[in-house]
């Protein structure tokens, strides 16, 4: 059952092209990975298939999210599919949770906006469900903190809490541990991985070592195009393209 | 959502010179010549509607319209540049010093709080008590009521340049204060002070406006917009003209100032370390 | 936070003692002598010398200070040199007519600037954002007593719909209060919201530049939605900060106001008695005035703790 179908992917902005001629599918129960250096367009897709392009980018092409056409849909819409069916995580945990607003208070909204949960009380309460699921300490008593209250690896476990809320089918993560310590990374990815048993996720990273130990398939991306892609023992092992090749030399996965 | 950077081109800056050059050049040309004499008394003429010889009219005294116009540049300018003057010539050292020093310029923020709660009109309005009003009581009122807002953006300015790098190795290297405030810190906060100074401007032509309206301000006869504007209020149902023709100036003047500040603060900003 | 708060506290009072002083030695040093003003030129010196007296004025300078600052603190603000009446009590009157007038001049103000300013911020680019933005412009460049003198010319001499001037206190008839206070509040209210509109603008364009509000609408709230609940506040802070300079303004602009809807407020009493070189009450209500902007930037500064969590643990 495909998740997820990308077929002829642009985005451009004026006359450049930052995204040429992408297509992928991603199945359920899949884990694919989405690697490339700054710049290759690689957010951009994400961005894409949210439906959560700028408005200066024009998007070509169709991105098919079950069977729903994600690229010109209603904002309407498309707002019921976001946090509910399709959801992502972000990179800077620090900047993406709103300082003014107790994280309980955030995690809960995402189940009361897509009415998950009954009431306010309830959602409260399943948020502090949530925040013990992603095995923040005292989840309670976290519930009522405000994000500076917090160090970033329990930020991004609550932006988790967050997008795993209402059982996603799609899970997007954008580089989620680039900006966090080493050993709070793998506690993170753990937790990624966990949650997204059963249903599809799509990683966005310019680690291969992560890209190696959490998904089954990976593409690789450089400036705009999919250059290469296919299962990760494959790729990795014997990347065809010149610039995979390039990153796995400079990689510290080496040479087989 | 992603996005990229544009830089728009925006007539803020062309407008916001247009209008300041016709200030000016109107103040500039009345040195030579107006249409006619501003201060010229005539109770023949008086309240007429603009004609081929009045281009805008003549007010309850019989003085023309245009001309009143055109020698109230003079005041509105020179107040603007007295009062910005004064303030940017004070405020500025004390600016830069409290960006450079610790409990000093902690002292000298907290007077600033203090300067801030006298607003321009209310030191006018003392300094008319007891100097008895004129244009030079508003504008050094003005220019005093001003320092704070100088003081502030050279504060702010200095101490984004004294966390660059640059400054930091000359002060590693052992220069001394002095030297990196005018080398350094002066000319990369010229920007962000011509930007305030231009909307400093815009609000000391404001204020000198509301005092001339007052009576604290420029003492007849000499011709100013503000007072213009409270000799037209009782008329104002038969010859609503009588005020408009000064608000316009005022409006004029005031938008030039600041959409040229805001012009230039729009181009400048890339270049400054600062946020948009 | 009790620390923060204790210190500005203390800033607060020391601003006061200084300022007081400020305002009592600037008219202490006034050219001319008040006993010479209220008797006028024909006094004999034995009368002057007694009035004087009378005054209080031919204490050494310290002395006078703190008498009167310990007069004013009580309420007392001592009596006029020229009508020889009590200032307190016509202070209090006037400043409260002040107040409505600032008052209701804040929520113009307020009503004008946030959806306007939200509404350009979140339009920048289309034309009705920009359009919007320009007027604003211009409402800054109009003078306050300008908007004044045209809302009267429309309202009250053409269209006859509401009065050009005068004050009926709240509780003699409600009705005329309200209609009375309508065109100097809007006078005040729209040129203030000009300048507002541009800073709510302004607050409100960085907030949706804002990561967490990409993460709401990741969450699925729509753009409005994702604004209105996790944007607001976070602006309002920019804004607040504003809004204490904004009050110090209008604060001024209600004494030019008041001259042209002949209020009974503050501003015409600060006025006349200057006209007339009634130096203690001018001393009194300069005090109230200043006192007063001081007040709301302590206020201001208070408000901020509320509104912005990250300030509450010092």
């Amino acid at each position: 059952m495909t998740v997820l179908t990308v077929e002829n992917l642009g985005v451009s902005s004026g006359d450049t092209h930052l995204v040429d001629h992408v297509s992928f599918e991603i199945g359920q129960g899949e884990r694919v990975g989405l690697i490339g250096e700054s710049g290759s367009g690689k957010t951009l897709t994400a961005a894409a298939v949210m439906g959560l392009l700028s408005d200066e980018l024009t998007a070509s092409g169709s991105v098919l999210f079950g069977n729903k056409e994600i690229l010109g849909a209603r904002e309407r819409d498309l707002a019921r599919l976001r946090g509910r069916d399709m959801a992502m995580v972000f990179q800077e945990p620090m900047t993406a949770l709103n300082p003014t607003m107790q994280v309980g208070k955030q995690v809960a909204e995402v189940m009361l906006i897509h009415r998950t949960q009954r009431d306010r009380r309830s959602a409260r309460a399943a948020a502090v469900e949530l925040l013990e699921l992603v095995r923040l300490p005292e989840p309670r008593r976290a519930a009522k903190a405000y994000p500076h209250q917090l160090s970033g690896g329990q930020r991004q476990r609550v932006m988790l809490a967050m997008a795993l809320a209402n059982n996603p089918s799609l899970l997007i993560c954008d580089e989620p541990t680039t900006a966090l310590d080493v050993t709070v990374q793998k506690q993170i990815l753990e937790l990624i991985v966990a949650g997204t048993r059963g249903s599809a996720l799509l990683f966005i990273t310019h680690d291969l070592a992560v890209v190696a130990s959490v998904c089954d398939r990976v593409l690789v991306m450089y400036e705009g195009r999919i250059v290469e892609g296919g299962l990760v023992q494959d790729v990795f092992t014997a990347p065809r393209h010149r610039y995979t090749q390039q990153l796995l030399t400079f990689s510290e996965l080496g040479t087989a | 959502m992603v996005t990229t950077e544009t830089r728009r081109r925006t007539p803020t800056l062309v407008v916001g010179t247009i209008l300041v050059v016709l200030v000016v050049l109107a103040a500039l040309v009345s040195f030579i010549w107006t249409p006619h004499d501003a201060l010229r008394v005539d109770a023949s003429i008086r309240l007429m509607g603009p004609s081929g010889d009045y281009l805008l009219g003549t007010d309850k005294f019989g003085r023309d319209m245009v001309s009143q116009i055109m020698v109230g540049a003079r005041t509105t300018l020179y107040v603007g540049i007295v009062a910005v003057g004064v303030a940017a010539l004070i405020g500025t050292p004390l600016g830069i010093l409290a960006g450079m020093t610790r409990w000093l310029g902690e002292f000298i923020m907290r007077v600033n709080d203090l300067v801030l709660a006298f607003p321009a009109l209310l030191l006018a309005i003392m300094f008319g008590a007891v100097f008895g009003a004129s244009t030079l009581t508003a504008m050094i009122a003005i220019g005093i009521a001003t320092v704070p807002s100088f003081a502030r953006i050279a504060r702010s300015g200095t101490l984004q340049v004294m966390s660059t790098e640059y400054v930091l190795a000359a002060r590693a290297a052992g220069r001394r204060g002095l030297r990196i405030a005018v080398r350094h810190v002066l000319p990369n906060i010229s920007g962000l002070l011509i930007v305030q100074g231009s909307v400093s401007f815009a609000i000391a032509v404001l204020s000198e406006a509301a005092l001339s309206f007052l009576g604290f301000g420029t003492r007849p006869p000499t011709p100013s917009w503000g007072r213009m504007l409270q000799e037209s209020q009782e008329l104002l149902a038969v010859q609503p003209r009588l005020a408009l023709v000064p608000g316009v100036a005022i409006a004029i003047a005031v938008l030039g100032f600041n959409l040229l500040g805001d012009g230039l603060r729009d181009r400048l900003d890339p270049k400054l370390a600062g946020r948009r | 936070m009790a620390l923060r708060i204790l210190r500005r506290t203390a800033i607060f009072v020391v601003s006061v003692a200084v300022a007081s002083i400020a305002v009592f030695l600037f008219m202490a040093v006034l050219p001319g002598d008040p006993a010479q003003v209220a008797l006028g030129v024909n006094a004999t010196p034995e009368l002057l010398a007694q009035t004087r007296h009378e005054f209080g004025i031919d204490r050494p300078l310290t002395t006078q200070y703190l008498d009167w600052m310990r007069g004013v603190v009580t309420g007392d603000f001592g009596r006029s040199y020229v009508t020889r009446d009590l200032i307190g009590p016509q202070l209090v009157d006037r400043l409260g007519v002040t107040l409505w007038l600032v008052g209701a001049g804040m929520v113009v103000a307020l009503i004008v600037a946030i959806p306007f300013g939200s509404f350009a911020a979140v339009r920048h680019r289309k034309a009705s954002g920009t359009l919007i933005s320009g007027l604003s412009q211009l409402g800054v460049a109009i003078p306050a007593f300008l908007a004044g003198i045209l809302l009267v010319q429309l309202f009250a001499v053409q269209w006859k719909l509401l009065p050009s001037g005068g004050w009926t206190p709240p509780n003699q008839n409600f009705g005329e209060f309200v209609r009375g206070l309508i065109l100097p509040a809007s006078s005040l209210g729209l040129v203030q919201g000009a300048v507002l509109t541009r800073y709510v603008r302004s607050a409100v364009l960085d907030t949706l530049n804002e990561d967490y509000l990409r993460t709401a609408r990741a969450k699925g709230l729509r753009p409005g939605q994702a604004l209105r609940r996790h944007g607001l506040r976070n602006a309002a802070v920019p804004v607040v900060t504003v809004l204490g300079l904004q009050l110090t303004t209008l604060l001024i602009g209600a004494v030019v106001v008041e001259r042209v809807f002949v209020l009974p407020g503050l501003g015409s009493m600060l006025l006349d008695s200057v006209a007339a070189r009634d130096l203690l009450t001018v001393q009194g209500i300069v005090l109230v005035l200043v006192v007063a902007a001081l007040l709301v930037n302590f206020v201001v500064d208070l408000l901020y703790t509320v509104i912005d969590p990250r300030l509450r643990r010092s």
